[in-house]
């Protein structure tokens, strides 16, 4: 059966609120109703199919053409089914999503994944900031899921997360896992600096360089290869992301912190030596 | 010229229960049928079948200043589930409990409301609530003002200087364009700041020589003997603690006939504490409001479900915060008083917040005449006002009410007498606790009722399958004559009016009065008061 197809008709240069786009709201509808899904252009609301072409009838598979930076909301709290974006998206692509897949060709804007409880975000270029952060004035952000960054990703990366997995490959802007509840992060590239900025557990691992120096706040624990890490590694190894053959046989400083808080959780920074 | 045609009035200030006449609006105001020239040119709606009744006045809700606004800051996830659209008519807006000013007016109105009061305004911060009322649209609105740890004050009474006292509030009404005397906590801020958890009524208040019952009863008498439309609006010390039911009622028998309204009452009407769990004594706080006929009463009801808690009452909020774990501001107003928010969730599952849902519940159908007791949530504290229907509802079918408490912890059913309460409210009862008995209790007599010469602030319902489907959206609401709602649709937007008294007070009082802003304020005196532009639509109540 094969896929939706979303074409952008033209540069959208308005902000496009498409939290519409979604499999669980587009399968099972005929092309024409597809074409009737209301989104918000600028400040005006305008059938999905005034700024996309639609090609065949709704599928749980979607598939997005075109230049989609200021399309925001796409694939928000989706629960099922996939998406294939070739291009950019915009803000808060995949935020609260519960399931499913959304592959993005191309960068991404902020907010991506945020409050994410499950399924898969991965996305081929660079992230903005907050990818699987909280929203401002929430307890928790990301609860569960997986985010996969091939490029860079911006400030605050999974900033309050309570669970899942972010993995970047390149590096991260400043502070990488601040305020962190639980969960794994994982950077290849250069780690931010002010890591963990008032985490209270979870794990950070830094398989590259480092910005700055630990904060002062997190204590130096032990050299050590933890047995878990390897697991994690392979997963990621099987998902293409740069996972090395030394960082499956390496060593590991532990830094526990932050003590600001509640003093449980960890950065992991991989010794080159 | 409006005619509003063969509707079910129900107006309880002048009788009418639910027969069907004619309502004839001119000018703003309410006319007699005989005194209209020309029927014929007026618009005319017809009620048939309808329920009309006077416009809504609540007599404490927070909806503007300080605390509010910070409240909206600290809180954006509030905002983000509940936002709403301009259409033309109104401008975008939003917010769960603390609403945005424009959202605040528009959902009011949609309700049938169009007058509230703002409960608790710092008189330091005064220009910031007014600033905020005048951007709430169509809703008649005034503020109390807070003197319950005020120092000048608490100085002037430790030193028994009660003329001098009485010109002060009368002065410091004026200046914040305030409408009552607002007493939250007395002394008990005070001593918090000065690190005193807990403040009863005969505790001194550290560093003057007065107690939380000498400050009530002061300002008790300064009300009265300045005329001031309504009665000091007191929020009582130790207010939710456990165990606080017997402050409350040794503060209504120390009150000895002072006509006095009591906030939230069922913030205040806890039994337990020590090693005892929290119950509820609102069958005994009941028993002293029935009879003490000075005393009125708003119930504070809590309604399930997230909202934001903000009060003057600073060591309460530290409370909160320590119990909840949730974030936390707190306030220090200079030389005034304190200020706290913390957001809050009242779950159904939890045992202490549905004791709070049945203590209120209890209070109102404990609570003997409708003229003394008024439907309030203590907006945002015990929910937001929205939800007033949905506690219309639990109060006028005994029914709903009864499986709302069978869904609740067991612990709390068995710690209230809610259970064996069978009352219900009549629509009579329910238009005088939500309009004619606070229009009544706040001293607005050209509000809450439909005689002749009464604003014409009217609002229409459609029955509907229940009663919180037919309050939440009114068929018509008019304000001021013009008509801002129909069919639960804002469809024209208006200034309402600002609220204020002016006592008068003895110009003797200045230069100790600039003495002490000179040496403790960081506000120059002159630059205090707030000034006319701050109140552009002022409505002047006229002290008795």
């Amino acid at each position: 059966m094969s896929a939706t197809v979303l074409q952008a008709r033209a540069n959208l240069t308005l902000p496009v609120e498409a939290d519409s786009i979604t499999p669980d709201r587009i399968d099972g509808l005929q092309q024409v109703a597809v074409g009737n899904l209301p989104i918000l252009y600028g400040r005006e609301w305008a059938p999905l199919g005034d700024l996309f072409a639609v090609s065949g009838d709704g599928r749980a598979d979607l598939v997005l053409e075109g230049d989609l930076t200021h399309v925001k909301r796409i694939g928000q709290g989706m629960t099922r089914g996939t998406i294939a974006i070739h291009g950019n998206a915009g803000l808060h692509l995949g935020s609260q999503m519960r399931g499913g897949e959304i592959t993005v060709d191309s960068n991404v804007g902020g907010w991506a994944g945020a409050h994410m409880a499950g399924g898969r975000l991965r996305i081929y270029g660079d992230a903005g900031p907050m990818l699987g952060s909280a929203y401002p004035g929430e307890r928790r952000g990301m609860t569960g899921g997986v985010i996969l960054v091939e490029g860079s990703a911006a400030a605050r990366v999974g900033e309050r997360m309570r669970r899942g997995l972010i993995a970047v490959g390149g590096s991260t802007g400043d502070f990488p896992g601040a305020r962190m509840i639980a969960g794994s992060l994982f950077v290849f590239g250069q780690l931010g600096p002010r890591a963990g900025a008032g985490m209270k557990r979870g794990s950070i691992v830094s398989l590259g360089s480092l910005a700055s120096g630990v904060l002062p706040t997190f204590q130096y624990s032990c050299r050590f290869a933890p047995g878990f890490l390897q697991l994690y590694l392979r997963y990621l190894l099987r998902w293409g992301m740069p996972v090395t053959p030394a960082h499956l046989q390496g060593q590991y400083q532990r830094y526990t912190g932050d003590i600001n808080t509640l003093g449980k959780g960890e950065i992991l920074i991989y010794d080159q030596h | 010229m409006l005619g509003i045609l063969n509707g079910r009035v129900y107006d309880p200030a002048n009788g009418v229960d639910g027969q069907v006449q004619d309502i004839w609006v001119q000018d703003g105001r309410i006319v007699a049928a005989d005194q209209v020239p020309n029927r014929e040119a007026a618009e005319i709606f017809d009620a048939a079948g309808l329920v009309v009744m006077p416009g809504g006045v609540d007599i404490h809700s927070h909806i503007a200043g300080s605390k509010v606004n910070a409240g909206r800051r600290m809180c954006p996830e509030d905002h983000r589930a509940d936002t709403g659209a301009q259409n033309g008519v109104t401008r975008s807006g939003g917010g769960h409990s603390v609403p945005t000013t424009f959202a605040t007016g528009y959902h009011y109105l949609e309700m049938g409301y169009t007058t509230v009061m703002e409960a608790a305004m710092p008189p330091l911060l005064a220009r910031h609530t007014h600033e905020e009322m005048n951007d709430v649209p169509l809703l008649d609105k005034g503020a109390y003002t807070l003197m319950g740890n005020n120092r000048f004050l608490l100085g002037c009474l430790g030193h028994r200087q009660k003329a001098k006292a009485r010109d002060f509030a009368a002065w410091l009404l004026e200046a914040s364009r305030g409408y009552a005397i607002k007493i939250v906590n007395p002394g008990g801020v005070e001593n918090w700041k000065a690190g005193k958890r807990e403040t009863d009524l005969d505790d001194p208040v550290l560093g003057w020589d007065a107690t939380p019952r000498e400050i009530i009863l002061a300002l008790a008498d300064i009300s009265t003997e300045l005329g001031l439309p309504h009665g000091p609006h007191l929020h009582v010390n130790r207010l939710g603690q456990a165990g606080n039911a017997s402050t409350t009622i040794r503060t209504i028998e120390a009150l000895d006939g002072r006509r006095t309204h009591l906030a939230h009452l069922q913030f205040a009407s806890y039994g337990g504490g020590g090693r005892h769990p929290l119950r509820s004594a609102a069958a005994e706080v009941a028993a002293a409001v029935n009879a003490n006929h000075n005393v009125t009463a708003d119930i504070g009801q809590v309604v399930f479900g997230p909202t934001t808690t903000m009060t003057a009452d600073g060591p309460l909020e530290h409370t909160l915060h320590q119990l909840s774990g949730s974030k936390w501001l707190n306030n220090d107003v200079e030389e005034e008083t304190g200020g706290g928010v913390v957001p809050m969730n009242h779950a159904r599952r939890n045992t202490v917040s549905a004791l709070q849902w049945c203590i209120g519940m209890e209070l109102f159908l404990s609570l003997e005449d409708p003229w003394r007791t008024f439907l309030t949530t203590d907006h945002p504290n015990g929910g937001p006002f929205t939800a007033y229907p949905e506690i219309i509802h639990c109060l006028m079918d005994r029914e709903f009410r009864s499986q709302m408490l069978s869904s609740l912890p067991d612990k709390a059913q068995s710690r209230c007498g809610l259970a064996g309460l069978q009352r219900e409210y009549s629509l009579q009862e329910i238009v005088i606790i939500t309009r004619a008995g606070t229009a009544r209790a706040l001293g607005l007599a050209n509000k809450g009722h439909l005689g002749v010469g009464a604003d014409a602030d009217i609002a229409v319902y459609a029955p509907q399958l229940n009663w919180s489907m037919m309050f939440r959206r009114a068929r018509l609401v008019v304000k001021g004559g013009r008509v801002v709602v129909r069919d639960g649709q804002v469809v024209a937007v208006c200034p309402g009016h600002t609220l204020c008294v002016t006592p008068g007070w003895d110009e003797g009082i200045l230069p100790s009065l600039r003495e002490h802003f000179e040496q403790h304020y960081t506000v120059g005196f002159d630059n205090y008061a707030v000034q006319d532009d701050y109140v552009p639509y002022c409505e002047v109540i006229r002290c008795k």
